[in-house]
């Protein structure tokens, strides 16, 4: 072991914020099915608890021992509309109200999994989950909801898509009194996947196995320190640079994974190689972009820079640990990164640029305050134009709006803590009410047949 | 367990000893040190086996940071793995 290797180890984490994002613990919830709601209730609350029960002190050991953070501990369930849909209930509210108390008995901060896959359509449990989500979000504190209403294999189901904007709305002004908080713990997908450790949008898909541990990994600023090494290279050079760090962070994601999951006895599941940034200082994706040569972050230029970021991170993280999964690739949430905050407010990042970005990286439309009037059938819009980035490009696309109550272009929202700060970004004004009203489904595209 | 150690500060008479008498109080044994003065700071490392110490890895980490704040320098303690899995393959 040389010296210097040893202080750059310690220089990532102390200075340039090198975490673990994430460890999350998906937890299937399909053996708590019972037709009397409150049964079910019952044994979803015990098998979370006693699952889960050890998670945060193991992240915490881990963490003194290895002197590395880890900044969050959560949990993934199985789709709750896939598990209270046998029951009678017909509002599933207080399923979110057990998984809350739940994640609040473990000390874990966020549970993922109020949700519904209905990118080809319906069921009824599918239905009453998305019709209680305004009021289970206005209830609880920790839970964090999801439907995915497109995939390249099924297209976009254009009924979804029209509930979402009025769901979204609804939610925003339950909310109200948090500047429509609700909204931030509201994701909207197309290609969800099923292994996702990242909240608002984690859930644990039925192809999962019972009990599995995924880790989330970040590092925006340790990948922008990189590139102010070899400012003025070649791109190539910039590329080779963003792999070898990308690599030595994933690194760390292995082995806190493999940590993690042998002393909870958990399988192993995936790394989720993603550049996650905070409001914190140093800890920003747009500072990565802007290194690379752009003035400021959504100038001509910054889709490309995005692209190269986002495939250098695959590549350099791919070979440093054994399965890859969940989203992977490079996050743009407006609020919660400091450079991106500032590039809305110096004039030079709008949705449409953002929209473009996110046809190259790895999520989508990512907490955006919007003005509280927007129409919903504005906002459904929007998620139809992100379900078909996904769809058509056989990515994963997503959509977490605030329609902030009372706020016009220009105005803040403050959520505090890691949701940041988001500045009310413009949205077209004129309406796009006629289409959305439509309703049936966007087949799925020609390339989706390869069987 | 084999641990690695980071003492970064200000140079200043009796670092060494005052670390190593504390590690030797603890029953942790030293495998391997290096030492040298970088940019003006006195830097040393040193790989520890802890099979053999007396407390938990937390009661290890706590004393440690205490003695560094005696000596008035940075004493850190972290498990090799997180060293040898991000520089080795």
């Amino acid at each position: 072991m040389e010296t210097t290797q040893i202080l750059e180890t310690i220089r990532m984490i102390e200075e340039e914020k090198l975490d673990i994002r994430t460890i999350t613990m998906g937890i299937s919830l399909l053996d708590c099915i019972e037709s009397d709601g409150t049964k079910a209730r019952k044994k979803i609350y015990d098998k979370i608890t006693r699952l889960a029960e050890n998670l945060v002190k193991t992240g915490e050991d881990i963490e003194n021992e290895f002197g590395i953070p880890i900044i969050h501990k959560r949990i993934s369930v199985t789709p709750i509309a896939l598990v209270a849909g046998a029951s009678e209930d017909e509002n599933y509210t207080a399923y979110a109200e057990t998984l809350d108390k739940a994640a609040k008995e473990t000390g874990v901060n966020f549970i993922g999994g109020f949700s519904a896959l209905v990118q080809k359509g319906y069921t009824t449990g599918d239905q009453r989950l998305i019709q209680s989500i305004p009021e289970a979000l206005r209830t609880t504190e920790l839970v964090c909801s999801s439907v995915n209403v497109g995939s390249t294999r099924t297209g976009i189901n254009m009924d979804a898509v029209g509930e979402m904007g009025r769901i979204i709305r609804k939610t925003a002004e339950l909310t109200a009194d948090r500047q429509g908080l609700g909204c931030a713990k509201l994701v909207v997908f197309a290609n969800a996947v099923e292994d996702n450790p990242f909240m608002a949008g984690a859930f644990h898909g039925v192809g999962e196995a019972d009990c599995v541990l995924n880790v989330g990994v970040s590092g925006p600023g340790v990948v922008k320190r990189a590139l102010e090494k070899v400012k003025g290279e070649r791109f190539d050079i910039v590329s080779e640079t963003i792999k070898k760090i990308a690599f030595k962070i994933t690194r760390m994601g292995q082995l806190v994974g493999h940590e993690a999951s042998s002393r909870l006895g958990v399988p192993f599941g995936i790394v989720d190689l993603s550049l996650a940034p905070t409001p914190a200082v140093g800890d920003s994706v747009a500072r990565i972009l802007e290194e690379m040569g752009l003035e400021s972050c959504g100038t001509h230029g910054t889709t490309a820079a995005l692209a190269l970021l986002n495939d250098a991170v695959k590549k350099g993280g791919v070979m440093a640990c054994s399965h890859v999964g969940g989203l992977s690739g490079a996050f743009i949430p407006v609020s919660e990164d400091a450079g991106m905050i500032e590039a809305v407010e110096a004039g030079s990042l709008n949705l449409e640029k953002l929209e473009a970005m996110t046809a190259v990286c790895s999520v989508g439309l990512d907490m955006i305050a919007v003005p509280g009037d927007t129409p919903a059938e504005t906002i459904s819009a929007m998620i139809a134009d992100e379900a078909a980035i996904g769809v058509i490009n056989n990515k994963t696309t997503a959509v977490r709006v605030i329609p902030a109550p009372g706020k016009k272009v220009g105005d803040n929202v403050e959520f505090g803590g890691l949701l940041g700060r988001a500045p009310v970004m413009a949205v077209n004004n004129h309406s796009s009410a006629n289409f959305i009203s439509r309703g049936g489904r966007i087949p799925a595209p020609i390339h989706s047949f390869k069987n | 367990m084999k641990a690695i150690l980071t003492v970064i500060g200000k140079d200043n008479v009796g670092i060494i000893a005052g670390v190593s008498s504390q590690l030797a109080d603890l029953q942790i044994n030293i495998l391997d040190v290096t030492q040298t003065i970088m940019n003006g700071y006195f830097t040393m490392m040193m790989i520890l086996d802890l099979s053999k110490a007396a407390e938990n890895f937390g009661e290890i980490k706590k004393a440690l940071a205490d003695k560094g704040e005696a000596l008035n320098v940075q004493i850190k303690i972290q498990r090799e793995e997180i060293f040898t899995s991000m520089h080795s393959l």
